[in-house]
Parts: structure tokens; C-alpha cells; sequence
């Protein structure tokens, strides 16, 4: 796959520097408030300021309408945070999503990740028309000619053509288990440059994925960035273990948040909650520890969901600051 | 959502099928040129339909690619997917929309290993959808190709080497 060459610079970003220079890159996630409220970016954002060296903002995340991602970013980049614009295939057509992507590189946006998207079904429209025109790759496809070609999908030279850093994201845990590295090859020959992986907690598995990953070949051509999650207590990684299609929450990972607040009385709230907030910084903790010996992952992307000042706590347990500068 | 007929676990037998009827159809091209594709077309679809979807639920997007996806409808996933299974397949292989309904992908992946004619081509990377094509005739839209009235883009070869799954 010579014309994915991961040397070559594309768009610039911080990220992709960082991941150029051979540094163990650290993204976050900023999930956009259901509403207008501005202030919400800017606390969200002053937890993960020279913590990370990106910050992902998603994309009408699980189906539900948040503050558009693309708005989010320009706030961001005001605010001097990087950011990874998510966005989905599933809540807009080719036309719309080449326009949005035109201001948001105008508006200082580098870095985007291209996402099928959560069903409708899932969040608060469940009665919305999904659009789903093309697919995550076809997405990759559109993009990665638009910088080379400086075309539009039909085609027609553009004024002025974006040159994203592109990724796209990655699920080993979900069947058919088999057939996953592949898709993450037309991922890879479509034009992701990096890959951010679902929440890793499964680690044989995601170990046998990667193997898989670098006998194909892929990993001389892609950045692949771990997906961690830490677990706020024992109800959320029961809840991730049986209710989220998509994922992979092992027993003795649901036993271990359990066992952290089994000498703690019921009543003590508070210190149960404690108990199991330092225990899912823990795992995630051993989790990154565990990812830095396996070739090929260049980094990690930690999505601590509506909990973004676990970030910084997570970042420095785990030997991941500072943030270089490039 | 889809049902499935049990001629879908031949998938062997269903490419062989096709690709007898492939050859019968394109045979029969100059009969097809002399009626004209339109009127063709009129005539054929309604067996077509009758056909694909008795044994395939086919959902007539008019560019079928069923020899490419394991002789498995790919319109059938929520979110039409003609790549490969989103990130949401459930651990026991179902779909995450259609929680009774086994992953279209999961399906396509298993029957293209017993496919020995066309099941690597599951590698492909099939090219954006033409919406203008649904509701047409796939076999004429074959024709309408291969005279030059449309102009589609080709799926691309996966250029990787190890296809273990498919030998």
C-alpha cells in the first residue's frame, strides 16, 4: 500500500506530529452538551488542556442531538485544544457532509475521524430517517481524494480543497471476529491514517487482533490508538458487560470494580463510590501500561464519558506527561 | 428485517446459479438489444424481484452485489453496509438494531468461505451507491454497463495477500 505512506505529512496537526516523531500519542473525548450551552465546552475543555494531544468531539453521540461537532471544534481550536472532528455517515448525505467538512477546515479543524454512527434506535430520535448514503470507507475514499486530488466525490475541482488527517475507528470484540482485520484493511487502503479502537478491556483479544493487524501488513501503514474507557463503578461495567451491542466487558473485570467496595458498608455512599472511581482509574491505569508493549499501538485514546477530569489522573498514573511539544 | 430462505445455506450452490444464469442472460444479449433494455426491463423485473426476494429478501437497490457479500443482501443491515459489519454486531452475532436477527455481515462472512468462485470477493471495497439505480433491473443495469449507458465505479481489490479464509 505505497500510497499509504505513514511518513509523509498530510495535514499538519499536532497528532499527526506527534505521531510522526514516534511519540506515544494521548487523545481525549468531549462529548458536546444536549443544548446550547457554551459553558459546558469550556469547563470540559480546561480538564484536558496540555493533557492530551487531541481532543475527539463526537458526533451526536448514541443517536442523541448534542451541539454539532464541527461548532465544538472552532470553539476548541479558539480555546487552544486540538481538535478530532467525529463525524458519522448516519445523519447526513455526500452533499452535506463535503460542506460541513469545507468550514470546518476553514474554521482551523486538521484532524477527522469517519464513523458509520449509532443507530437511531439508540437515542433520544429513534423515529429519524437514517441517511447512511455511503459508508465509513466510502467516507475514508471521498476524503483522502479530496487532499490528494483536490476533488469533490463528483469529481469537480474544489476552491480550495481540505486535507484532513484522517481516521477512522476500529472494533476487534464484536463478530465475526475474523473477518475484522480486514475491514480494518479497506479502512487503511480507503485512507485512515490513524485508528482509534473501541474500549479495550478484553486484552487477549485486542493482542490477537493486532497480531492479526501486522500479519496483513497494516500496521507499517496506520497508526492504531487504543480505546480506554475508565469505569465509574460496578453498575456501569455491569451495564457495559450486558447492555452495549459492541462490547466487551470480561467477568473478572465486572468483578474486580465489585470486589473494590466489598469491605465498605451499603449506607457509606460516598465511599463506595470513591472506592470504585480509584479502582476503574486503576484498571485503566494497567490497561495503558499493558498497551505500550504491544507492537503497533502508538498511543491511546481515553474516553472517560462525562468524566473528563478523571483524564489528567489517568494521563499521569500512567506516565504519559507531559505532553511532548513538536 | 430479514428472514432468510434455506437455499442461502448453499451459498456453493447459489454462486454456481448465478453464474449459470449470468451466462444464459448475457447470451441472450442481442435478443435483449432488439426488444430495447427499457421494455426489457419491464418484462424481467417482476420475476427478478419475485426471485431475489423469495431466496435473497432482496430490497432492489438496483446494483446487486450478492456474489460479492456471500450471496447475502447487504441492504438488509439497518444501515445498508456494503463493506463489511458495523462496530455494534452483538457478541452472540446479532444484529445491534434487530436484536432477534442474526448480523448480515456474520451470515456474509461464514457463507463466503463456501463460496470457492466468488467468496474472496467479500475483500472488495465496493464503491459509493448510485441511489439512481433503485428500483431498476440489476441484470439490465449489467447491460446498461457493459454498453457504456452507465458509467459505475468498479469495486477495488484489497491489495493484502494472506486471504487464508477463502483458499
Amino acid at each position: 500500500m505505497a500510497a499509504n505512506n505513514k511518513h509523509e505529512v498530510i495535514a499538519g496537526s499536532n497528532l499527526e506530529n506527534v505521531l510522526r516523531a514516534g511519540h506515544f500519542a494521548v487523545t481525549g473525548e468531549l462529548g458536546p452538551p444536549t443544548g446550547a450551552d457554551k459553558s459546558v465546552i469550556e469547563e470540559k475543555a480546561e480538564h484536558l488542556k496540555g493533557i492530551v494531544d487531541a481532543v475527539n468531539i463526537t458526533d451526536n453521540q448514541t443517536a442523541v442531538a448534542r451541539m454539532s461537532s464541527i461548532s465544538v471544534g472552532s470553539m476548541l481550536v479558539d480555546l487552544g485544544l486540538e481538535p478530532v472532528i467525529q463525524m458519522t455517515v448516519r445523519d447526513r448525505n455526500r452533499l452535506a457532509i463535503q460542506a460541513d467538512l469545507f468550514g470546518a477546515w476553514a474554521l482551523g479543524a486538521r484532524n477527522l475521524l469517519c464513523l458509520t454512527g449509532d443507530h437511531m434506535t439508540f437515542g433520544n430520535h429513534p423515529e429519524a430517517k437514517g441517511v447512511y448514503d455511503m459508508d465509513s470507507i466510502q467516507f475514508l475514499q471521498v476524503m483522502r481524494r479530496m487532499g490528494e486530488e483536490g476533488t469533490a466525490e463528483s469529481g469537480d475541482e474544489l476552491e480550495g480543497a481540505p486535507s484532513f488527517f484522517l481516521g477512522a475507528a476500529a472494533n476487534p470484540f464484536a463478530p465475526p471476529y475474523e473477518y475484522r482485520p480486514y475491514r480494518l484493511a479497506k479502512k487503511v487502503q480507503a485512507g485512515a491514517k490513524f485508528i482509534q479502537t473501541q474500549c479495550i478491556y478484553n486484552i487477549p483479544r485486542f493482542k490477537e487482533y493486532m497480531q492479526r493487524a501486522g500479519d496483513l501488513g497494516l500496521l507499517d501503514d496506520v497508526y492504531v490508538l487504543a480505546g480506554v474507557t475508565p469505569l465509574k463503578s460496578s453498575g456501569m461495567a455491569w451495564y457495559m458487560a450486558n447492555n452495549v451491542p459492541g462490547l466487551d466487558v470480561p467477568k473478572d473485570v465486572v468483578g474486580r470494580m465489585k470486589a473494590a467496595v466489598s469491605d465498605i458498608p451499603k449506607e457509606d455512599k460516598k465511599a463506595r463510590s470513591k472506592a470504585q472511581r480509584e479502582e476503574g482509574i486503576q484498571i485503566c491505569v494497567e490497561t495503558i501500561e499493558q498497551m505500550k508493549e504491544i507492537p503497533g499501538v502508538s498511543g491511546v485514546h481515553i474516553m472517560a464519558i462525562e468524566w473528563e477530569p478523571a483524564v489528567s489522573v489517568i494521563a499521569e498514573k500512567a506516565g504519559l506527561l507531559p505532553r511532548p511539544t513538536v | 428485517m430479514k428472514k432468510g430462505s434455506w437455499v442461502q445455506n448453499y451459498p456453493g450452490f447459489l454462486e454456481k446459479l448465478y453464474k449459470f444464469a449470468e451466462g444464459v442472460f448475457l447470451s441472450l444479449d442481442p435478443l435483449w438489444s432488439a426488444i430495447g433494455y427499457d421494455t426489457s426491463e419491464k418484462l424481467l423485473k417482476p420475476g427478478e424481484d419475485l426471485f431475489k426476494n423469495v431466496i435473497f429478501d432482496c430490497n432492489e437497490c438496483g446494483q446487486c452485489v450478492l456474489h460479492y457479500t456471500g450471496m447475502t443482501c447487504p441492504m438488509n443491515c439497518p444501515k445498508q453496509l456494503r463493506n463489511g459489519p458495523c462496530g455494534g454486531t452483538r457478541l452472540n452475532g446479532h444484529c445491534e438494531v434487530h436484536e432477534d436477527m442474526k448480523c448480515v455481515w456474520v451470515d456474509a462472512f461464514e457463507r463466503s468461505q463456501k463460496m470457492p468462485l466468488y467468496g474472496e470477493e467479500i475483500l472488495d471495497i465496493e464503491p459509493i451507491h448510485n441511489w439512481r439505480r433503485e428500483d431498476e433491473s440489476a441484470w439490465i443495469n449489467m447491460l446498461r454497463e457493459k454498453d457504456g449507458t452507465y458509467e459505475e465505479s468498479e469495486p477495488e481489490k484489497l491489495q493484502i495477500n494472506d486471504k487464508r479464509y477463502w483458499e
